[in-house]
């Protein structure tokens, strides 16, 4: 592949990948990945793919973590080394701890996290392949995890992001926009509440512009929202049909 | 007004309006959003005259008083047992509750009476708020279990693996000859010569639980398997 800066991101209103401005990638959501874990789910745009487990609510230890009054998230992101193309250090680093905490906070806005005191609800997020908007795609596969394992929860978490590429503003920003575009804003919401829990954005915009951005992600969560849905529905209608891979 | 925007044994996810109504009250598996009743959790709809409620399709077992559970004893204490019952919580299994004679802790080992491993039928006494599950023996349904295999399942299943007034679990013991418990935390326990056809009877009621005309795939699965 090559590398450096292409001389314009967006050519006759059309994205490099063939995209217009108001388009998504491809999107793929899947539950019960995982046969171990209580919950699983992948999500995918395009070529950014995320993996998620849930287990529990099971006891936490050591217990001093433990809080009387509800179940504790533990949230982990981590990108595997092969997941750009540049290798990922193994471990723990400034930018997934960052991610880690954000998304905890999103997903504890919509887990009855208060039915479960003493409890922690662990979940591993994977990123086997990142380009742009990891951390959308990784809060909707662990919403989707969070709900197959049967956790109780208010709502569904969807997530995309925008941006403004070559002073347009896209829905759906991948690598290669991120890197060279002007501004990347993910946006996730409570859709039925019509509530924000996640809002970051690198870059400058003026306001009227930032005012379209977000009108632009909440629209675009609306339709990974009728993904995640759609997603459920099909699996057990799968399983009702005796389709032996799920 | 009420409004009712679902049919019963519908499946539904988190997040889907139920109904709208005040009359209406939301039960297990749902909340209340001002007028509105909207679902917790992936399951089916029940209604039940003023009740709408969800039964989830997975979860994990949340104890309640009265329920008879199936678990493993996970640690001997001085005066105390602590035991494994498929659930986020640890049961607690109080030497006045599990053993009739007097017992002098000073003097005697409780673990000649139950030992680390040891699988017990037990009922649920009392769960506090903070998740300490007192567990009893002092039941006449409830003991010892020795031998046998034990298969887990989604506690929110055991209703469908008992089937109507016992339905289901007596055709299985029926079939295979094998002595089957079934624990209200979704642990089951099975002692006979069919022990695999039991289990794979089970595992299937566990996978298809959402599905009409269950009973007949088992039997089909049963008739099957004597075969073999």
């Amino acid at each position: 592949m090559k590398k450096g800066k292409p001389e314009r991101l967006i050519i006759d209103g059309k994205r490099l990948d063939g995209r217009d401005l108001e388009e998504f990638r491809e999107m793929e959501a899947k539950i019960k990945v995982i046969k171990s874990a209580d919950g699983s789910a992948m999500f995918r745009f395009g070529n950014t793919i995320a993996i998620a487990a849930v287990y529990g609510p099971r006891p936490m230890f050591p217990k001093h973590l433990q809080n009387p009054e509800r179940a504790v998230i533990n949230l982990r992101y981590n990108m595997v080394p092969f997941s750009t193309e540049d290798r990922v250090r193994p471990g723990v680093s400034r930018r997934s701890i960052e991610i880690s905490k954000i998304l905890k906070e999103a997903i504890a806005e919509t887990v009855f996290t208060e039915e479960f005191p003493r409890t922690v609800i662990d979940i591993y997020i994977e990123m086997i392949q990142a380009d742009g908007t990891t951390r959308c795609a990784a809060l909707n596969a662990a919403s989707l995890a969070l709900a197959d394992a049967g956790v109780p929860m208010k709502d569904l978490i969807a997530a995309c992001s925008a941006g403004k590429v070559d002073g347009h503003i896209v829905l759906d920003v991948n690598g290669k926009e991120d890197n060279y575009g002007e501004v990347d804003m993910p946006v996730a919401m409570i859709p039925r509440e019509n509530k924000v829990v996640l809002l970051q954005m690198d870059g400058l915009l003026t306001k009227e512009e930032f005012e379209k951005c977000l009108q632009l992600a909440k629209k675009g969560c609306m339709q990974v929202y009728k993904l995640q849905k759609e997603c459920i529905k099909n699996t057990y209608k799968q399983i009702a049909e005796g389709d032996e891979n799920v | 007004m009420s409004e009712i925007f679902v049919k019963d044994r519908e499946l539904v996810m988190p997040g889907d309006v139920l109904a709208k109504s005040i009359d209406i009250l939301p039960g297990n598996g749902t909340y209340r959003d001002g007028e509105e009743i909207i679902s917790k959790v992936i399951g089916l709809v029940k209604l039940k005259e003023r009740f709408i409620s969800v039964i989830p399709l997975s979860g994990k077992y949340i104890p309640k008083p009265g329920d008879r559970v199936i678990g493993v004893i996970e640690d001997v204490q001085p005066t105390f047992w602590n035991v494994n019952i498929n659930s986020p919580y640890l049961g607690l299994l109080l030497l006045g509750e599990a053993v009739r004679e007097y017992v002098d802790v000073t003097k005697t080992d409780i673990s000649k009476y139950y030992d680390i491993g040891e699988i017990i039928y037990a009922k649920v006494l009392h769960v506090s708020r903070s998740g300490v599950v007192s567990l009893s023996m002092n039941d006449p349904k409830a003991k010892k279990l020795r031998g046998g295999k034990l298969v887990r399942i989604t506690p929110y299943k055991v209703p469908r693996v008992i089937g109507r007034e016992g339905s289901m679990i007596e055709l299985i013991k029926e079939k295979t000859n094998c002595n089957i418990i079934v624990g209200q935390n979704g642990v089951i326990w099975i002692k006979g010569m069919n022990e695999g056809l039991a289990t794979r009877a089970i595992l299937l009621i566990e996978k298809e639980s959402h599905i009409t005309g269950l009973t007949q795939k088992v039997s089909k699965l049963l008739e099957e398997g004597d075969k073999k």
